[in-house]
């Protein structure tokens, strides 16, 4: 997953970074977003429930959500100061029909 | 018109009509899933190189160096054929056969494609891999519609230090 950013931020779903030493504990930090899918995408989902498969419109929709999560949810660390976020978890959940929401969150740590 | 061919028509739209859109369900399908087993299995042996594990800290002997979050997924839905086979199985229960290579290959894919991820930027393995399933909602509420399901494949994927990555085997 890339980072657009001034400086990188090391992202990891463990609790560490793996050869770097952790110095500072920021707290959680969390980026989310709620996506409806378009109605277009509906219409070609509902063909290809015909004869099943992979629903391209829906993966893309879901990546892209779960990329601009992540920003968000590095964004917020850079903003506390730190340059890692450890342990991050996605997670979904579908608040309304035909809505869902992304969400990850970590713990934003210092490392050297 | 007279009333036999309406009545043979009639017959067609009731009975015939939702047979055929099932067959061609059923072989469409079919054909999808066998193709896609197959080229999930030939990438699976071509990335057999890169070690992937669920272990939450690292092999003792890999000499990390940088380090960063990959991800894979996927949406699948079921077919339309499939969908009425498990509606059939809910009545007697049991093992829904047609539901399992759905869910199999779906996973297959999102781990292949946060290999992928990982290969295109050049990291050797992935460790703590983690996987995820979420139901998609229902775009109308009444249970029809489209919905599907969405599998998930993450983990922390590093790049060697030496360019020695170690060989696993596949299991």
């Amino acid at each position: 997953m890339q980072t657009s950013s001034s400086f990188p931020i090391a992202i990891s779903n463990t609790e560490t970074i793996p050869g770097k030493q952790i110095v500072e504990f920021y707290g959680v930090v969390t980026g989310n977003t709620v996506r409806a899918k378009h109605i277009g995408r509906d219409i070609m989902a509902g063909l290809k429930n015909i004869v099943g498969g992979e629903l391209v419109g829906y993966t893309e929709l879901l990546q892209d959500s779960r990329q601009e999560a992540t920003e968000r949810m590095i964004e917020q660390a850079r903003s506390m100061g730190a340059n890692a976020v450890v342990n991050v978890r996605f997670a979904t959940s579908s608040i309304s029909q035909g809505a869902a929401e992304l969400f990850a969150y970590g713990t934003a740590v210092k490392v050297t | 018109m007279d009333s036999d061919t309406y009545q043979a028509i009639n017959l067609f739209l009731n009975f015939g009509w939702p047979l055929l859109l099932l067959m061609t369900a059923y072989f469409i399908g079919t054909v999808i899933e066998r193709n896609h087993f197959r080229r999930i299995r030939q990438r699976e042996e071509e990335y057999s190189s890169l070690p992937v594990v669920t272990f939450d800290t690292m092999p003792d002997d890999w000499q990390a160096g940088e380090s960063t979050l990959v991800t894979g997924s996927i949406v699948v839905s079921l077919d339309y054929f499939k969908r009425v086979i498990a509606g059939l199985r809910g009545i007697v229960g049991g093992r829904v056969k047609t539901y399992e290579p759905l869910l199999d290959r779906a996973r297959r894919e999102a781990v292949l494609r946060m290999i992928e991820d990982a290969r295109a930027q050049g990291f050797d393995g992935i460790y703590n891999v983690r996987l995820e399933t979420s139901r998609l909602a229902n775009s109308r509420g009444d249970g029809q519609g489209t919905a599907g399901v969405e599998m998930l494949a993450y983990g922390t994927a590093v790049k060697m230090a030496s360019r020695f990555a170690p060989r696993m085997e596949r299991f």
